[in-house]
């Protein structure tokens, strides 16, 4: 088992080396490898769920392989891969919806002069994603946590001569990068305290009591940081929207279905140890994002704007969910999102593939994403309506849906922890407005695009045509995994997960602080009364869930209708008399203003004192010093001219003057030497005569 | 008569004359005859003191020596006069200036 995951990990690692090597000189530009590696680790997924985890229906399956990585002294740095029910389910997820992107990739993308790089990109991506999820070590989660980022910045910069596609990747990879300091300051506190990065060993260590109080929820809140980087929550959501400036079907993959949701893969991996405040800024900061996102997505009019707001929200669904405990909730809806945002991305792909080529064919210069030059568009792109339909009542929480299912859960949830808690009754209120949101801005969406008539005239018009095959498949296949059914075998209970497999693999585990807590009270009477007690409690908070749930969806797909249908408000009106709130909402609250008022300009202001600090002082320093060593190198170069030189000159001068003087008796002839020697001889005679006569 | 004084004024003539000789002479068998005067001379006074002032035969055996080595020295000498001559075609001692400095 853990080689066949070793192979879905390594297969599109292989097919990214390969593509990016020889992707120009393959044939097809390569695209077949990279979707032959991805269809074969979907399939090898598939092996996995139907035949080891299915079967037993063990929550605590899981099988793993560590190696020593690092030593120092008696450390040792583990990592490993950790194959349990949640990393099967998440292979299943990330391959399936990385597989149909392919594909559909192979008719969106024909004819790019960068066909071949795209897809050993998108390979690249699924290697990370896949690593992230079969990682068991929290460094290892972070490398390739840092890994998919890189691949969401190439790929959103995918079409880097337009300057909003450049600048949206890399608004992206910095605004993810302040979430990811606050996530590597979350792994050093849990690394300080435990001394282990693995994810059951700190499981273990926290269940111990090794790390507690306020130093745990610090290390949760700062890795929920990491999560809110990268699931794009309120305030680090901005970079999301952006992101749509990237090919349609990377943001079905990457936007939508897969990396932004791992963190939340990443908090329900750290659910166990989540204290109670912890969870509350999670759920707090999932339930603002949830009903922030959704007031921005009404007002959108670009198609993938729309969808992408709709994205933030639903992950601040399943960020809420994590935070009220309802960790079942929040990964079934990861798992239900993923199908159903992917197969609308595609489907908003489908979409403006079609507008693109009308419209380039009566040269408009017109926007091929904005919904207000659409219209009608059902009759001309009848399967890739069908399917945008039947996501979109999925997201919008119709019966019969698997977002119904999830959504359903997790407000149940929300309800039942309001009910325990009621001083937090604000999170299920905000849970149903943004549920009621959903369902009018995403038929909205519907209505405007495909209801009524063309807006573009008929010669555009006639120019609109449904996709290819290899772009339908995709769509159908995701389309059909948007009903309730696949989740909820063998009970088919249309109205609850419980029952289904997906319920039975997952039980809610106990966070650290609730086993404590229970510990203490087992030892008590009212242990049992107490259980029952939370039992009736979620039972009657998933009933009346239900019900607010249909009516609110119920409530937002009827004013949906009356004002983009039947025409019986009119959406102008209505903009006119919310004024300011409108604005507010149509300019996404004017968080990007904000931000570049405070954190773009105050980064520049910084940027520009240190530049002059570098200008003025450092380089005066520097230039002192050199002025400085010239003039003491001009003054000791004098003195090395005239007074060293000098005193050798005049060395040589008197040895030189001395030697001609010398020279001159030197004349080669020995007999005149012999006559200096009579004279001198004569001389010491005549000095020695003297010397005796005084 | 026979006494130092004698024998020592006739070794400084001898002295002198060589001297004076291997001085003046271009010619190098004449500078060579000066400087076997020279030596003769020396010879002479090592015999007058060991006749007159020792009594042992010490400085007759020091003139026996200077013999040999006159000798010795006159035999390379007209050997390198030779080769002059035979380079230069003249034996004069001021043509032989190859070495001056």
């Amino acid at each position: 088992m853990i080689g066949l995951s070793l192979y879905i990990l390594l297969a599109p690692l292989a097919a990214f080396l390969i593509t990016i090597f020889f992707g120009k000189r393959l044939p097809r530009g390569g695209d077949w490898i990279s979707l032959a590696a991805i269809w074969s680790g979907l399939a090898a997924s598939l092996y996995l769920l139907f035949a080891h985890v299915l079967p037993s229906y063990d929550p605590a399956f899981g099988e793993t392989l560590r190696f020593d990585w690092l030593k120092w002294g008696n450390y040792r740095l583990t990592v490993g891969i950790n194959l349990d029910n949640m990393a099967v389910v998440m292979l299943v997820v990330v391959t399936l919806v990385s597989a149909v992107v392919h594909l559909y990739s192979v008719g969106y993308m024909r004819g790019d002069k960068r066909y071949s790089l795209f897809f050993s990109y998108l390979s690249f991506f699924s290697f990370s994603m896949l690593g992230l999820v079969l990682a068991d070590n929290l460094f290892v989660i972070y490398a390739f946590w840092e890994l998919v980022g890189l691949s969401s910045y190439l790929l959103i910069g995918f079409w880097y001569e337009k300057d909003s596609a450049s600048d949206a990747a890399k608004k992206a990879f910095v605004v993810n990068r302040v979430g990811d300091a606050g996530m590597l300051i979350g792994i050093l506190i849990v690394f300080t305290a435990l001394g282990t990065l693995n994810l059951h060993d700190i499981a273990a260590g926290v269940a111990a009591g090794q790390l507690s109080g306020g130093l745990l929820t610090a290390a949760g809140i700062c890795l929920f940081l990491g999560a809110v980087g990268k699931s794009a929550q309120f305030p680090l959501h901005v970079w999301l929207p952006d992101a749509m400036e990237g090919p349609t079907p990377v943001s079905a993959l990457i936007h939508a279905a897969t990396m932004v949701a791992a963190g939340v893969y990443l908090m329900a991996r750290l659910f166990v140890i989540l204290t109670f405040d912890a969870s509350l800024v999670i759920a707090y900061v999932g339930a603002f994002t949830a009903i922030f996102s959704a007031t921005i997505a009404v007002a959108q009019n670009d198609i993938k704007r729309v969808l992408a707001y709709s994205t933030c929200s639903q992950l601040g669904y399943m960020m809420m969910a994590l935070g009220v405990g309802s960790y079942q909730a929040g990964f079934f809806h990861l798992v239900t999102h993923a199908m159903f945002k992917a197969a609308l991305f595609l489907g908003s792909g489908s979409v403006i593939h079609a507008m693109h080529h009308a419209l380039h064919h009566v040269h408009s210069e017109a926007d091929p994403q904005d919904m207000r030059n659409m219209g009608g568009l059902r009759r001309k792109l009848p399967l890739t309506f069908a399917t945008f339909l039947i996501a979109t009542i999925a997201l919008a929480g119709v019966p019969f849906t698997s977002g119904f299912l999830s959504k359903d859960a997790i407000l149940g949830g929300t309800l039942a922890f309001a009910m325990e808690h009621p001083a937090h009754w604000i999170l299920p209120v905000f849970g149903f407005a943004a549920a009621a949101l959903t369902a009018f801005y995403m038929f909205r969406l519907v209505y405007l695009t495909f209801a009524g008539t063309f807006r573009m005239g008929h010669e555009a018009e006639h120019h609109l045509h449904e996709s290819p095959k290899v772009m339908t498949v995709p769509l159908v296949i995701l389309a059909v995994l948007c009903f309730f059914a696949f989740y909820s075998l063998p009970a088919l209970n249309p109205t609850t997960p419980a029952g289904g497999w997906f319920a039975q693999l997952f039980p809610n585990p106990p966070r650290a602080y609730e086993a404590i807590t229970a510990a203490a009270a087992a030892h008590g009477e009212h242990a049992a009364v107490e259980r029952e007690a939370t039992v009736h409690i979620h039972r009657v908070a998933h009933n009346a869930a239900m019900g607010i749930s249909i009516l609110v969806a119920g409530l937002g797909i009827l004013i949906a209708t009356l004002a983009y249908y039947w025409k019986r408000l009119s959406p102008a009106l209505w903009q006119r008399r919310l004024g300011i709130v409108y604005r507010g909402m149509y300019r996404k609250w004017w968080i990007d203003e904000v931000y570049d008022a405070t954190a773009v300009s105050g980064s520049l202001l910084l940027s520009r004192i240190f530049a002059w600090f570098d200008l003025a002082v450092i380089d005066g320093i520097v230039n002192g010093t050199a002025w400085l060593t010239r003039s003491y190198a001009s003054v000791e170069g004098w003195f090395d001219l005239r007074v060293v030189d000098g005193l050798v000159n005049l060395t040589a001068w008197v040895v030189g003057t001395w030697g001609k003087f010398v020279r001159i008796f030197q004349g080669g002839q020995v007999q005149r030497y012999i006559f200096y020697t009579l004279i001198v001889v004569g001389l010491l005679v005549l000095l020695s005569v003297f010397q005796g006569m005084s | 008569m026979h006494s130092l004084t004698v024998y020592l004024c006739i070794s400084l003539a001898l002295f002198v004359l060589g001297l004076l000789a291997m001085m003046t002479r271009k010619n190098a068998i004449s500078v060579l005859m000066g400087i076997e005067l020279i030596l003769n001379s020396a010879g002479l006074n090592f015999v007058a003191f060991s006749r007159f002032a020792t009594g042992n035969l010490d400085g007759q055996g020091a003139a026996v020596f200077v013999i040999i080595v006159a000798a010795a020295e006159a035999a390379v000498a007209l050997a390198v006069f030779l080769n002059l001559y035979r380079l230069k075609a003249t034996t004069e001692v001021d043509k032989a200036s190859e070495l001056r400095g």
